[in-house]
């Protein structure tokens, strides 16, 4: 096959596309560009898209004999991802940019150029495994537990994961790194990338209240309806949060409070005891399905948060609405963020959290 | 493998070859005072004569430099500098729209962090600057400007400016002319003396000769406030220890030049022709870009709408066809072209183009390479569509 390999300028990348070149596949390799004014170095493990890793990127393409190329999308980034984020953020919603990456840039922009260039699929070096039968192609978690992205990839649609290639899912992070120090990658001992690629010093309530215009309100107590002290702006809040509340001492009984709801409209942020944020329900949107529509009411398995938990559910749906009801109660769910459902380890499909409730 | 990037790096002939490997063998820095730096210097100073032959000046005027960016920023800052060091009034750079960043940048550096400021002079559609253009950057007052420069030729386009007509304007008002002849020598006579200039910037490995040379012409006149301090070994103007190696096979790509300019100006402008008139056939609604006349005769620009350039690039690399989007890279990231956007195009024909530049080795193969590999590639990238734009 005619595979595009997306090279990052990191360890995971690099060794899925030199495992791509291994099966024998035709491996042309690109660095996407996501940032219109790249910084010259990556500094610790945040950023990306320096120079440094494109430098890198073009280092390990060399060394794996693929050609190599950056390709800008910068300003689909900027608009499909950042401004999303933004906007989302706006609206009290927690979004996820990763997710949203993959799903219109990696998986949609780039598949798209690929496909119209000649290219029969896409290579990434994401956690997660692809089962290949006559019914298609399913999306797996991967073996490594700590490193699966399947949750990531849930908004991948059946036709996106058929034309993709995930060579990484087999295997773990450590089996990864010490892969790429054989085959002499240099980067092997690069640290991961974590936290949000377009927000450097990682400070995510600092970048936004730059980006949002955002004015100080109250704070008030979810059981009493009293302010309790102000906020700087109630879009930097999200559902389940404590830190950054600064309310001093919580409450007589020194229980914790979190926060239970934004209103963004209204600018508040209401707090209570953690048995506020204890929810069964939940209610979600933009349903993307990985394969065939799962049974009404079927027994499931749902992730809402990049590193959560996986659990046990049962799921109805109508054609853009999705309801979850967990068999337990669960603590601290954003709307904004994702519900990705499994069946088993097979991801069924995703859709974005509108409201989560009690049933009771 | 179809090289058609000639204009970026031509290889270096084996005569320049053969004459660097012999100086490669020899001790001797041309600034010491025994034998062996007498011969280096000997070598050097021959180099400087046939360098000096060759542009029509003499040989005091030639300033060797590690290549033409550096001939440039020379050129830019150090006749500014000192412009301005003897009258404080002039505080102005006048460059072209079209210029190479070689000169865009340092431009825009004594903008940002210096006190001059930067008028930059339209082209036409052809990407030519007319004597019109430059004196309306001129403006009613030009005694506040230092410098002027102005490319001989472009590099993405190959249109070829009239300097002499130029220089008339600026001579009008007694102000220093700086020329980029960096994409010219191969293709065009280029004497210094007519042309009128005060600095001329030369560079290696577009002639032939190897990477990391190249000079600044400069008139004896004409005095440039150094960058680069440590010995003054160059006229004061450039120091550091000469790169004796470098500088004799740039000399030697030089006289190749200069007996078989006439037979491959003839020989390669017609393969160019050809080429253009089989693109033109296999893509209808393809455009050449630049000056139908007035452009090297090794250059084929063209823009090919609705296709990336980078699309197309990157598919004609893998049959083995070599060319360039023609613009500058930011960060291997390729920008919009500046040259196409002062001649007139919109963002996405910016973004469209292919510049196909030929050279002393290009053969007929080489353009039959192409036009096999072209239509698919243009189907493909066609089919790609233009993605959003990073600027």
């Amino acid at each position: 096959m005619k595979v595009l390999a997306a090279l990052s300028g990191g360890v995971d990348s690099a060794v899925a596309a030199a495992r791509a070149v291994e099966a024998g596949h035709d491996v042309t390799a690109v660095h996407l560009a996501l940032s219109r004014n790249p910084a010259s170095y990556r500094s610790g493990a945040r950023g990306c898209c320096t120079i440094e890793d494109s430098n890198d990127a073009f280092r390990a393409a060399d060394m794996i004999g693929a050609p190599f190329y950056v390709w800008d999308l910068s300003a689909e980034f900027q608009e499909k991802v950042v401004e999303d984020f933004i906007s989302e953020y706006s609206a009290g919603r927690t979004p996820n940019p990763c997710l949203r990456c993959n799903e219109s840039i990696k998986f949609e922009a780039v598949l798209d150029r690929a496909m119209a260039l000649g290219f029969d699929a896409v290579c990434t070096g994401h956690y997660a495994r692809l089962k290949h039968s006559d019914k298609g192609v399913e999306l797996h978690r991967a073996v490594d537990p700590l490193k699966d992205q399947s949750y990531v990839l849930g908004v991948m649609t059946a036709e996106q994961i058929s034309h993709a290639m995930f060579p990484l899912g087999d295997s773990t992070k450590v089996e990864v790194r010490a892969e790429a120090d054989r085959r002499g990658i240099l980067v092997a001992q690069k640290p991961d990338s974590h936290d949000i690629c377009f927000i450097p010093d990682g400070d995510t309530a600092g970048w936004l209240s730059r980006q949002i215009e955002t004015k100080p309100g109250d704070v008030i107590d979810a059981q009493t309806g009293n302010k309790v002290g102000t906020h700087k702006g109630a879009q930097a809040f999200t559902v389940g949060q404590r830190r950054g509340l600064a309310l001093g001492n919580p409450t007589g009984d020194g229980e914790r409070r979190y926060v239970v709801d934004v209103d963004v409209s209204a600018n508040t942020v209401m707090i209570g005891p953690p048995t506020l944020l204890d929810i069964d329900v939940i209610e979600a949107v933009k349903p993307r399905w990985a394969g065939p529509l799962p049974m009404q009411n079927m027994a499931i398995e749902v992730q809402v948060r990049a590193h959560g938990e996986s659990l046990p559910a049962r799921v109805t749906y109508e054609s853009d609405a999705v309801v979850i009801t967990l068999d337990d109660k669960l603590r601290g769910v954003a709307s904004g963020q994702a519900a990705v459902m499994y069946d088993g380890t097979r991801v069924i499909g995703s859709a974005t959290i509108s409201r989560s409730r009690r049933s009771s | 493998m179809a090289y058609l990037d000639h204009a970026a790096t031509t290889p270096m002939f084996p005569e320049a070859i053969t004459a660097m490997n012999q100086l490669l063998e020899l001790p001797g820095n041309p600034s010491s005072q025994h034998a062996s730096g007498r011969l280096a210097r000997r070598h050097v100073e021959q180099a400087r004569e046939t360098v000096a032959t060759f542009f029509g000046a003499q040989p005091a005027e030639v300033v060797f430099t590690a290549g033409g960016t550096e001939a440039n920023n020379i050129a830019l800052k150090g006749i500014a500098w000192s412009e301005r060091k003897n009258d404080a009034s002039k505080r102005r750079v006048v460059i072209s729209a079209v210029e190479h960043h070689a000169i865009l940048d340092p431009a825009q550096w004594l903008e940002d962090f210096d006190d001059f400021d930067v008028t930059y002079i339209e082209v036409d559609a052809q990407g030519r600057v007319t004597p019109q253009a430059l004196a309306r950057a001129l403006g009613n007052d030009p005694s506040d400007v230092a410098v002027v420069s102005v490319m001989l030729a472009n590099n993405e386009v190959g249109t070829i400016n009239d300097i002499e007509s130029l220089t008339a304007v600026t001579r009008e008002h007694n102000i220093r002319f700086h020329t980029d002849a960096v994409q010219a020598p191969s293709w065009l006579e280029v004497d210094f003396a007519r042309l009128g200039v005060c600095a001329m910037s030369i560079s290696g490995h577009k002639v032939g000769g190897p990477h990391g040379v190249g000079a600044l012409i400069i008139s004896r006149d004409c005095v440039v406030e150094p960058l680069i301090h440590g010995g003054g070994q160059e006229r004061d103007v450039r120091s550091g220890t000469l790169d004796t190696p470098a500088i004799v096979a740039l000399a030697a790509a030089l006289d190749v030049v200069s007996r078989d300019r006439t037979d491959q100006v003839k020989r390669v402008g017609l393969l160019r022709d050809e080429l253009v008139d089989k693109v033109r056939s296999a893509i209808p609604n393809v455009r050449l870009n630049g000056d139908s006349e007035n452009r090297l005769a090794n250059n084929a620009h063209f823009t090919f709408p609705g296709c990336l350039g980078d699309s197309l690039l990157m598919l004609l690399d893998a049959q083995g066809v070599e060319c360039s989007v023609g613009s500058a890279c930011n960060a291997g990231v390729p920008q919009p072209s500046h040259v196409l956007l002062a001649m007139g195009a919109n963002s996405d024909d910016a973004r469209s183009t292919l510049r196909f530049s030929l050279g002393y080795s290009t053969e007929q193969s080489d353009i039959d390479a192409l036009v096999q590999a072209l239509p698919l590639a243009v189907e493909r990238a066609t089919r790609a569509g233009m993605p959003r734009g990073g600027s």
